[in-house]
């Protein structure tokens, strides 16, 4: 629909104006970070939302393109967009690799495989010392810089993120509209009639899933270059619980879903932070509250709003 | 001409052999329709010809081809469509939606020329949607649009179905019990309806149990037993055979 475009406008306008207003770089870092997270988190809704494939290891890919593109930079020296795009690239393969087999598998078992590859990946970046620093990191990655022009404070990387995520969900919301996403949705609802249809279910499959995954990539990429500093636990297994924890609380079956479950779960440690350890449980009570009351998560609780209000008018 | 040649279709679940080496032809243009009491193995067949299901032995020639071993999305780009007796819709998704899917093998756009919006994608879903909404007029589901298909009581469902199988445009179209559920009146036109498409140069091949319709639009009718072919002939051939009046009768007193 032209609404997603107009929204899509609406936010891109907000996150021109927000780093110019927000009182101080703390609170622009945080906006910068939640810009990240709603990144990998539009990727997670397209595999999970649309076609409806669970994915709970999305935090390996993240970290793939994190210490792809942070070890190129830092060991070897390439030039950050070098580095980025092999770090895509590479997780484009590997993705593609993992998937074929993997993606055949149905429900609890798809569950269990992308669990498994999840904290197979944290394994690595923990193992394999010589690249990643293992335990205690990797330090060194280079920020990113446009000729002499460096994008080294929080406003100006910011905008980068910013750009990147605008650019995503447009990519995103034309690729729903179109065949493939009709496809995508298709096999979600039932495999067999989309195959009797002409769909090739096994391809559309593994086509959401490296896409996904090179999202959840270059979040990654843009956090290492940020910090410029990465340790194996920021792409642990509670990364991908978050995330999935981040549409579901959004909203599945909406792309915006992303957006709004994106960034309520970036401000929540915001308020939540003083209660340190109990955090994680906050999250699996909100997620468990939403399942229960709010089975189409936030962007469902506004429809509902928004129907409300016509319905009193 | 034939457009549907199977031979010797073997397949069993665990002990049940529910195909015993099922011959099955069908001539193109015509109705053909597949008979048999409960369990005789007529949707298994349809499984088999339609790629879902692999059989464990036997040959299908298809359009020219031996399509026996393709994996059902390349048996539907060469124009095989069906219907599920078990209703296999895109429950979430808009009945006007379900039917435009239904013409993805007339489209080609890839992931990334969908991503990019290219002028060729948005020309595609416009003539599928053109499309969908003219099938919606000739099922009388225009009213139906943009409602969401898996909302619909199981009589529209089945009609859904129909629209997105006549969507592929297809050259031999498969449907499992169209008339399952459906009043007398709505069965009439259904049979109105399916003896229309052969002017569409579509070929029917039809598992029903309404005699009625099945006698009144079929040219030749296959007899299913048990898992094995036990007649085929003519609708009145058929009537008069002691065999097929048997099964049925056998069934009737089984359930009754
Ligand atoms: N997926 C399956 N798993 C196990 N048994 C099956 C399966 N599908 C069909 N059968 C068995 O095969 C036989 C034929 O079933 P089916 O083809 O559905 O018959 P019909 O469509 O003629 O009523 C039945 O005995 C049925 O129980
Ligand atoms: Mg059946």
């Amino acid at each position: 629909m032209k609404k997603d475009y107009l929204l899509l406008l609406v936010v891109a306008l907000a996150a021109f104006a927000l780093p110019m207003i927000l009182p101080g770089d703390y609170y622009v870092e945080v906006f910068l970070f939640m810009g990240i997270n709603i990144l990998v988190a539009l990727g997670l809704s397209l595999l999970m939302g649309y076609a409806g494939q669970i994915s709970l290891g999305h935090a390996g890919f993240y970290g793939m393109g994190a210490y792809i593109s942070g070890a190129l930079s830092a060991h070897l020296g390439w030039p950050v967009p070098l580095a980025a795009l092999m770090a895509l690239v590479a997780t484009a393969l590997v993705a593609g690799l993992i998937g074929w087999p993997t993606l055949r598998l149905k429900g609890h078992y798809l569950a269990m495989a992308t669990l498994g590859l999840g904290i197979i990946l944290y394994i690595l970046f923990v193992q394999l010392r010589s690249i990643t620093g293992g335990a205690s990191g990797l330090a060194g990655i280079q920020p990113v810089h446009i000729g002499g022009f460096y994008l080294d404070t929080p406003r100006r990387y910011c905008y980068l993120v910013w750009a990147l995520v605008i650019l995503s969900f447009l990519f995103s919301i034309n690729l729903v509209r179109s065949r493939t996403g009709l496809a995508l949705r298709a096999l979600h609802y039932s495999e067999v009639a989309a195959s009797t249809l002409g769909i090739d279910v096994a391809k559309y499959k593994l086509q959401v899933f490296v896409f996904s995954c090179v999202l959840a990539a270059l979040g990654g990429i843009l956090y290492a270059h940020y910090i410029t500093f990465i340790s194996p636990e920021t792409f642990g297994f509670m990364y991908s619980i978050k995330l999935v924890v981040m549409i579901v609380l959004g909203g599945m079956y909406s792309l915006w879903g992303a957006l709004l479950g994106g960034a309520f779960l970036s401000l929540l440690p915001e308020f939540l932070h003083r209660l340190e350890d109990f955090e994680v449980m906050v999250n699996g009570l909100i997620l468990l509250m939403i399942l229960i009351f709010l089975p189409g998560g936030l962007v469902g609780l506004l429809q509902k709003i928004g129907e409300k209000i016509r319905g009193h008018s | 001409m034939v457009i549907l040649d199977a031979r010797n279709v073997k397949r069993s679940f665990g002990g049940v052999k529910a195909l015993k080496g099922v011959d099955v032809t069908v001539q193109e243009g015509t109705i053909t329709a597949l008979i048999g009491p409960n369990g005789s193995g007529k949707t298994t067949l349809f499984n088999i010809l339609s790629g879902i299901l692999p059989m464990e032995e036997g040959e299908i020639i298809f359009m020219n081809q031996d399509i026996g071993k393709w994996p059902a999305h390349k048996r539907a780009l060469l124009g095989m469509a069906r219907t599920f007796q078990n209703l296999q819709i895109f429950q979430e998704m808009s009945v006007l939606e379900n039917v435009m899917i239904g013409g993805f093998r007339h489209t080609s756009s890839g992931f990334m020329a969908g991503g990019l919006s290219l002028p060729k994608v948005r020309g595609e879903m416009k003539a599928l949607e053109g499309k969908a909404i003219e099938l919606l007029g000739e099922l009388g589901l225009t009213s139906y649009a943009h409602v969401q298909a898996g909302e619909l009581p199981f009589g529209l469902q089945r009609k859904v179905e129909i629209a997105r199988a006549l969507a592929l445009e297809p050259k031999l179209l498969l449907l499992d019990e169209p008339a399952a559920g459906l009043t007398t009146k709505e069965t009439s036109d259904l049979a109105r309806f399916i003896h229309g498409l052969k002017e569409r140069g579509i070929t029917v091949f039809l598992v029903e149990h309404d005699m009625d319709l099945v006698m009144g639009i079929s040219e030749w009718i296959i007899v299913l037993n048990f898992g094995q072919k036990i007649y085929e002939g003519t609708p009145l051939a058929v009537k008069r055979e002691r065999t097929v009046i048997k099964a049925y009768l056998g069934e009737r007193r089984a359930k009754g």
